[in-house]
């Protein structure tokens, strides 16, 4: 079970420029390092962030295992009008977390 | 040869020798992978220099995770806008560290992340523009704690 933060602003004015920013907690494990008996210690990457509003794609990322642990991610996106914002994230292994909330555009 | 010159020469070599053992345990990719990898999003594409900022601490204390921010001088309009912004490392040992899909609809072209760097390095962004350019700017950053260490 994954604990995701989506910080945003609940209101806006149409037109106006709102920051959106995510996060997951997620080990991001590169597939590199080894564990105290030398073992290689399994990839574990979350591969995708995509972030629909009202059901268009406003953002995606693709996330490799340079992205650190517990992924942020900050980007903008215009207010056109109200609507839900589904943010998905997709793990190379099939994972997959979805978190909704939505913009009331005045 | 002189002798003075077999003496450099051995000295060069003895050098070389002292230096091994001081590359990292993590195989960094090579320069052949790093061109493969900017090769593979930006065809035969060369970017130019500018339009891209990258903001970084130009000192990182822990290479585990490094904000980072890129900001493109874009208007991103319908028909001027970016893309796609990618993030390379050449030290890394995979040179892809992020790519980041935004269009007209982003109204600036801003993002931000928290990245690893195994060492200190050059990090690369490019920003691929509707128009089909591609502009590129590169950052150093100085790693006193690398990333990829075990014991982490």
């Amino acid at each position: 079970m994954r604990t995701a933060r989506i910080v945003m602003p609940k209101t806006a004015k149409k037109g106006e420029i709102i920051d959106i920013k995510t996060l997951i907690t997620h080990p991001m494990e590169t597939g590199y390092r080894r564990d105290d008996v030398g073992a290689a210690i399994a990839r574990d990457i979350i591969g995708q962030l995509r972030v629909t509003y009202a059901g268009t794609e406003v953002f995606r990322m693709t996330m490799f295992p340079g992205v650190a642990a517990n992924p942020f991610a900050a980007f903008t996106t215009i207010a056109t009008a109200t609507g839900e914002f589904v943010f998905t994230w997709t793990g190379e292994n099939g994972e997959g977390h979805v978190e909704r909330t939505t913009l009331t555009v005045a | 040869m002189q002798r003075r010159q077999v003496i450099a020469l051995g000295l060069k070599a003895a050098a070389t020798v002292a230096l091994l053992p001081l590359l990292p345990y993590a195989a960094s990719a090579t320069d052949a992978q790093m061109a493969d990898a900017m090769k593979q999003v930006l065809g035969a594409m060369v970017p130019k220099s500018g339009r891209v900022t990258i903001d970084i601490p130009p000192l990182a204390e822990n290479g585990n995770s490094v904000p980072v921010t890129v900001i493109v001088e874009s208007p991103m309009t319908a028909v001027d806008h970016v893309k796609t912004i990618y993030l390379f490392s050449p030290v890394n040992p995979a040179p892809d560290v992020a790519h980041f899909h935004l269009g007209p609809r982003s109204g600036r072209a801003r993002v931000q992340t928290s990245i690893r760097l195994a060492n200190t390095q050059n990090l690369h962004a490019v920003a691929v523009m509707s128009d089909g350019s591609a502009w590129m700017q590169t950052a150093e950053v100085i790693v006193t704690l690398s990333a990829c260490v075990d014991a982490g």
